[in-house]
C-alpha cells in the first residue's frame, strides 16, 4: 500500500489545512503586526501590558487555574474510589460520569445559571431553611462555579481512563512486599496517572482560559476576561488588529499549556462509546 | 463499613453535582408556572410552543443538518487523508500530525476568529461559512479516530485478497472498509456531537441571518430565560441519551463479533 497512488489521497485534506487552517491563522498574525491605517506595529502585541488588558489576562489566568485545581481534587478521588471498587457496572458508572460532556454547553450554563440566580433554587432552599440568601451570581465564583461544572467531565475522563488501566498485578505486587496504601498511592498511582491529569489540565485550562460565554451569562456582562475582551474587539468596538493582536497573546499561553501538559486528548471521549 | 459508606456518599455528591443542574430543567420543562421554584402543576404546553415556534424549530433544522452535513464531508476526506496519511513516510506523517493537531489545540475563539476574518474576503457569512469551519474542526477528530484502526489493521488480508486477483478498489470495499468500519462510525459521530455542540466558533463565522440552536439560546439567555428553553434543554439531553445509549449498545456488538471471529482463528 505504500504507493503515491495512495498518498494522493490526502491530497484533499492538506488543500482543506492549507486554505481553511494556515491561511487564517497568518491572516491574525498578519492584523496582529499591522495598524488600521496599514503600517507594521507591534502596539497589538504589546496592548496586553495595558492596565485593563494586563488585569483582564491575571484574571482569566487566575480563574483558569483555581477551576483546573477544583476539577482536579473533585475527579481524582472519584477514580481512586472507583478504583479499589470491585463493582461490576464499573462501565456504566463511568458513563454515567462522563454523559454530560455531551450535554450543549450553552444549555449546561443555562442550567448553572438557573441554580445560582437571586431568586434562584439554591437560593430558594437556603431562605426556605432559615439561612441568608447568597449573592453569587455576577461574580467571579460564579464564573468559577460554571466553569468547574462545564469541564469537570473534560477532567474526568483522562484521569478515570488513566487510573482504571493501572494493573492490579502491579498494587497487589508492592502491597505483598510490603507498601501501604500511602505508599502505594504516592509511589504507584500518582506517577502512572500523571499523563491522564496532564491531559486533564490542558482540556480544562485551555477553555477556561479562552472563555467568554460563560463570563458573560454568570458574570453579567461585569467581569472582563481576556477571552470578553477580545470578542468585544470583533463585535462592538470593531478593533481588528487590537483584537488579532491579543488572540496572538492568548495563543501563546496555549501553545505553553499544551507543551507544559502535553497533548489535548479529547479524542479519548471515544474510549467511552 | 464507615469508609465504604463515605465513598459512596461522595459518587453520590459528584453525581448530584453533575446532575442536579440538568434534573431541574427537565422538571422545570413540565411545571404549569413560568416560575422557577413553585411548582404549578404539570403541563405539557411548553413543547407546544416550543414546536410551534418557526425560530426555534428553524435554528433546531440548521443544527441537526450542519451536524450531518459536516460530519459527511469531514469523515469523507479524513477517511480519504487518514488512508494517505498511512503510506507516507514516517516524516511526512509526522508533519501531517502536527498540522492536524492544530486547531485542535488552539483555542476555539482564536479558529473562531481566523476563519471569520479569512472567509469576509471571498465567502458570505452564512450556512456556508458555518459549514466550512465546522468540517475544518471535525476532520482531526474523524483523522484521529480512524489512524490507529489502520495500524492495528493487518495488511495482509488485503494482500491476500489481491492475490488472489481482486482489484485495488473490490479488496478495499471488501476486505479494508469492513475493517476501518467502527474507526469511521465513531470518527462521523464524534465529529457530528463536535458540530452539535460547538457555539464558539459557530458564533463568529455564522453572520446574521443563521442560527444554531446554540447560538440561538445564548441570545435568548441574554434577553431572560423563557420555559420553552427547559423544554428544548430536555428534548436535546433525552436525544443524546438516546444516540450514546445506541452506539454502546452497537458498539459493543461491534466489537464482540471482533472478537468472536478471532476465537474462531
Amino acid at each position: 500500500m505504500k504507493s503515491k497512488k495512495v498518498r494522493v489521497l490526502a491530497i484533499p485534506y492538506a488543500v482543506w489545512i492549507v486554505g481553511f487552517t494556515l491561511i487564517p491563522l497568518m491572516f491574525v498574525l498578519a492584523k496582529a503586526v499591522t495598524s488600521p491605517a496599514g503600517g507594521f506595529t507591534f502596539d497589538n502585541l504589546l496592548a496586553i501590558f495595558d492596565p485593563v488588558n494586563r488585569k483582564s489576562l491575571i484574571l482569566s489566568l487566575l480563574l483558569a487555574f483555581i477551576s483546573t485545581v477544583m476539577c482536579i481534587l473533585i475527579s481524582y478521588p472519584v477514580a481512586l474510589i472507583l478504583k479499589s471498587s470491585k463493582i461490576k457496572n464499573k462501565k456504566i458508572l463511568m458513563f454515567i460520569l462522563i454523559l454530560p460532556m455531551w450535554m450543549n454547553f450553552i444549555l449546561r450554563i443555562l442550567a448553572v445559571q438557573m441554580l445560582l440566580s437571586k431568586n434562584g433554587i439554591i437560593n430558594h432552599f437556603l431562605t426556605m431553611a432559615g439561612l441568608s440568601p447568597i449573592n453569587i451570581i455576577n461574580t467571579p465564583y460564579a464564573i468559577v462555579f460554571g466553569m468547574v461544572y462545564d469541564y469537570l467531565p473534560y477532567m474526568m475522563l483522562p484521569v478515570l481512563n488513566c487510573i482504571l488501566a493501572i494493573p492490579d498485578d502491579i498494587i497487589e505486587a508492592s502491597r505483598d512486599l510490603g507498601a501501604n496504601r500511602l505508599t502505594v498511592l504516592r509511589r504507584i498511582i500518582i506517577p502512572l496517572s500523571l499523563s491522564g491529569i496532564g491531559s486533564g489540565i490542558t482540556m480544562v485550562f485551555v477553555p477556561s482560559m479562552t472563555e467568554f460565554v460563560i463570563a458573560n451569562i454568570l458574570g453579567g456582562g461585569k467581569i472582563q476576561l481576556l477571552g470578553n475582551i477580545i470578542e468585544q474587539e470583533f463585535s462592538v468596538t470593531m478593533n481588528q488588529h487590537l483584537g488579532s493582536g491579543l488572540s496572538v497573546t492568548l495563543m501563546i499561553f496555549v501553545l505553553l499549556t499544551t507543551l507544559l501538559f502535553g497533548r489535548h486528548e479529547d479524542t479519548n471521549k471515544g474510549f467511552v462509546l | 463499613m464507615i469508609g465504604k459508606t463515605l465513598r459512596k456518599i461522595y459518587i453520590g455528591l459528584v453525581i448530584l453535582f453533575m446532575y442536579a443542574p440538568i434534573i431541574v430543567l427537565i422538571v422545570l420543562s413540565f411545571n404549569n408556572s413560568r416560575s422557577r421554584v413553585v411548582w404549578g402543576g404539570f403541563t405539557l404546553k411548553w413543547y407546544s410552543a416550543l414546536f410551534s415556534s418557526s425560530s426555534y424549530m428553524n435554528a433546531f433544522y440548521t443544527t441537526i443538518i450542519l451536524a450531518v452535513l459536516s460530519a459527511g464531508i469531514a469523515t469523507v476526506i479524513g477517511l480519504a487523508a487518514a488512508l494517505g496519511i498511512t503510506a507516507m513516510r514516517k516524516r511526512n506523517i509526522q508533519i501531517m500530525l502536527f498540522f492536524t493537531n492544530i486547531p485542535l489545540v488552539n483555542a476555539d475563539i482564536v479558529t473562531g476568529i481566523a476563519l471569520m476574518l479569512w472567509f469576509v474576503r471571498f465567502l458570505p457569512l452564512g450556512f456556508m461559512s458555518v459549514l466550512v469551519a465546522h468540517v475544518t474542526f471535525n476532520m482531526p477528530y474523524v483523522i484521529l479516530c480512524i489512524l490507529p484502526r489502520l495500524d492495528a489493521m493487518d495488511m495482509h488480508q488485503f494482500e491476500a485478497a489481491r492475490d488472489l486477483g481482486a482489484g485495488i478498489r473490490y479488496a478495499f470495499w471488501k476486505v479494508m472498509l469492513p475493517d476501518l468500519m467502527p474507526g469511521i462510525f465513531s470518527g462521523f459521530f464524534m465529529a457530528a456531537t463536535m458540530s452539535l455542540d460547538d457555539f464558539v466558533i459557530t458564533y463568529f463565522t455564522k453572520g446574521p441571518g443563521v442560527n444554531t440552536l446554540s447560538t440561538k439560546i445564548y441570545t435568548e439567555i441574554r434577553k431572560g430565560i423563557k420555559p420553552e428553553m427547559y423544554a428544548l434543554s430536555s428534548i436535546l439531553f433525552l436525544l443524546v441519551l438516546i444516540i450514546l445509549i445506541l452506539i454502546n449498545v452497537t458498539g459493543n456488538n461491534a466489537s464482540r463479533s471482533i472478537n468472536k471471529t478471532i476465537e474462531e482463528k
